[in-house]
């Protein structure tokens, strides 16, 4: 076959389009190629507050993104907001006592949820115990909401001068 | 006289009008099949209109068109170009598509119509453009040609699939006397050989004229005369021999209508 | 007066509503019936070429200067509220969600649908179109149909070019120039850009905003008058007829899809 300048460059455009697209969706977006329930374990956390926590928030441990939010239901009989957090399979030895706590980026941030790791967690048996796959945890901590944090912050203050006096 | 059953087209009572312009009023013409039919006119009485008419481009508000015995305005849009393969039309401009070469601009409906393998339709080609006297100019692109030139690879196009109709809008207009010359033999010619029914539509009297075998000529929205060349010569009807004989002034005024001359210039001061 | 207002009222919206319903038939006979994709595909090439390749120079330099524009304020702002961290999900979801398929389509009509309002025009006024009928080739399907496709796969393409381009644009300025951390950049872009939400309803967009460009600008040339006038007429028309919708349907789109 003849070599066609016009067909190649339309070639090359198509091409480059959808280069584009795919770059867009792995480097931009952070879809993995595999993508799927098979590199993540999801573990359930029972808060008593999430903050603005949202649905792909990140999960961090150390500032590490290692995970991220899949759901966020309300346990209808506790009525407490339980999280759905996939972690990706690589970090799958955090002991059965890891804490999560909702933290914030910045003052200003958006939140995430930090990983305070437990090197310390036995079983019955006295073996390392490790989070799995369907996990409930109540190991947590909850998001600061600023006006408690004032209202403690005041009642504090007003309690000490009564204390002075 | 020519019998009406030898009509390849005939135009039955046909009003058009454009907006709320009359331009045909109950005409009725009939085209012989196999001769040069010529349809002279002023300028602006709506020849062209007629062969968009024939080619059912346009539709008529009353009256019918039939073509070999099809109404031409009541078939649907597929019927209509499957009808169309058998006519060609040679447009005022030549309507030459610009981003191709000549050779590909006549190649073009063979391409389009057949299924012709490549070598047959190069042969085919270049068997028009000899015809028209434009083998040497097969690879020019069209924005490389004269106008005459243009004109003669377009009659090369239209004659590609050997049409039993062409329909020649204004073939002649602003052409010099040479291209003029040839044009008309080319008409001629295709006509004689092949045997093709030949619409012209044309304004340049004399030289139709020497061709034509068959003359309407057509004013104000209705046919004024029709007849031999020779015959149209005779006439006395004072529009048609104003128009058969170009004379300047006569039975078309050739002032556009106006109120007093004199009255106008008056307003003046 | 007031008679002859509501009069002229009702003659333009007469006349709008007739434009409208011969704009539809014009798609309706171009793009429904059996392809030829034998015939049509060389041509359609041909159009990818003239409408695609050809605005890809223009895409990727505005899309470049656009994120870098982007970062440079982005930064300026974030940076009073100690969070250029943020930067990242800023020039990246503004591009894709916004910016992108929007400017693509405001570029592409500026730069593809008016070429092709001038090129159909310009046919209709050397009655090439005419004489195409009167071949028995259908110029709805011969020439209409080829530019419309080829420009709905166009603009979608161009738009992933701009996009690309453009968060590029504005990492380089946040990273390579404002000194962002550039793991901190990509990690903050991927926790916030999300494929579906953003990347794919960008596409959304954009491939509607190739449908009305493709079509304003096709129809605008096939209905123009057959002079030059008319032709530029028809030209200008195509880039603010088409710009006008893409901004106007990007709203709508925004309401439907990101509430």
């Amino acid at each position: 076959m003849k070599f066609n300048w016009l067909e190649f460059t339309v070639g090359c455009f198509l091409a480059a389009g959808i280069a584009a697209a795919v770059i867009l969706a792995l480097k931009v977006a952070g879809l993995t190629m595999t993508g799927g329930s098979a590199d993540y374990y999801t573990v359930y956390g029972n808060f008593s507050n999430i903050g603005s926590l949202k649905v792909r928030s990140p999960i961090k441990l150390g500032g590490v993104v290692v995970g991220s939010v899949a759901a966020i239901r309300i346990d209808p009989r506790t009525l407490r907001p339980v999280v759905t957090m996939k972690i990706d399979r690589t970090y799958n030895e955090l002991g059965s006592d890891t804490t999560f706590s909702v933290l914030t980026s910045g003052l200003l941030g958006e939140q995430y949820l930090g990983i305070k790791p437990d090197f310390a967690s036995m079983d019955d048996d006295g073996n390392p115990s490790y989070l799995k796959d369907g996990d409930t945890t109540n190991f947590t901590e909850s998001a600061i909401v600023l006006e408690e944090l004032l209202g403690k912050f005041l009642y504090s203050l007003s309690s000490g001068k009564d204390s002075a006096q | 006289m020519i019998q009406p059953q030898d009509s390849l087209i005939r135009i039955e009572n046909v009003t058009f009008s454009r907006g709320f312009r009359k331009i045909y009023d109950n005409v009725s013409m009939h085209i012989p099949r196999g001769r040069i039919t010529a349809v002279l006119g002023p300028s602006g009485t709506g020849k062209t209109t007629l062969l968009r008419l024939i080619g059912g481009q346009l539709k008529p508000d009353s009256g019918d068109i039939l073509y070999d015995g099809i109404s031409v305005p009541s078939l649907s849009r597929s019927k209509l170009y499957e009808l169309r393969r058998k006519m060609s039309m040679l447009f005022q401009s030549g309507a030459l598509f610009t981003g191709m070469s000549v050779f590909d601009n006549v190649a073009f409906p063979l391409r389009e119509h057949t299924e012709l393998p490549e070598e047959l339709i190069r042969t085919l080609v270049l068997m028009k453009l000899e015809t028209v006297g434009l083998r040497g100019a097969a690879s020019l692109m069209p924005s490389e040609l004269s106008g005459g030139m243009a004109r003669r690879a377009a009659l090369a196009r239209a004659v590609a699939l050997d049409p039993e109709l062409i329909m020649y809008d204004e073939p002649l207009t602003g052409q010099d006397p040479i291209t003029m010359a040839v044009l008309l033999k080319l008409i001629k010619e295709l006509n004689t050989t092949l045997g093709i029914t030949s619409v012209v539509v044309s304004h340049d009297v004399s030289e139709v004229l020497s061709i034509a075998d068959w003359v309407y000529l057509v004013s104000g929205g209705r046919v004024l005369a029709q007849g031999t060349p020779d015959q149209l010569r005779e006439e006395k009807h004072p529009d048609v021999h104003q128009f058969v004989h170009g004379l300047p002034d006569g039975a078309v005024p050739f002032h556009y209508p106006a109120g007093s001359y004199l009255e106008d210039l008056r307003q003046c001061h | 007066m007031p008679l002859s207002l509501i009069q002229s009222l009702g003659r333009r919206g007469v006349s709008f509503f007739t434009a409208l319903g011969r704009a539809l038939l014009m798609l309706l006979h171009s793009l429904v019936g059996k392809p030829n994709f034998r015939r049509h595909f060389p041509i359609f090439v041909e159009q990818l070429y003239a409408t695609g390749v050809q605005s890809v120079m223009i895409i990727i330099v505005s899309g470049l200067f656009i994120g870098m524009v982007l970062g440079l304020q982005g930064y300026n702002v974030l940076v009073q509220f100690k969070a250029e961290a943020s930067l990242g999900p800023l020039v990246s979801l503004s591009i894709l969600r916004e910016l992108g398929p929007v400017v693509a389509a405001l570029l592409f009509a500026g730069r593809a649908g008016s070429a092709l309002t001038a090129e159909i025009g310009l046919m209709k006024a050397t009655e090439q179109l005419s004489s195409l009928e009167m071949m028995a080739v259908d110029p709805l399907r011969r020439v209409i149909s080829p530019r419309f496709w080829a420009g709905f796969v166009s603009l979608p393409l161009l738009t992933f070019m701009f996009s690309l381009v453009g968060i590029f644009g504005g990492k380089m300025v946040g990273v390579d120039w404002l000194g962002i951390d550039e793991g901190t950049f990509w990690t903050g872009t991927q926790a916030a850009v999300e494929f579906y939400q953003d990347i794919v309803q960008g596409m959304v967009k954009s491939v509607l905003f190739a449908f009305i460009v493709c079509w304003v600008a096709l129809f605008n040339g096939y209905s123009c008058l057959p002079t030059a006038a008319g032709i530029s007429r028809a030209t200008t028309d195509t880039v603010v007829h088409s710009s006008l919708l893409v901004l106007g349907f990007d709203f709508v789109l925004t309401a439907l899809m990101f509430n």
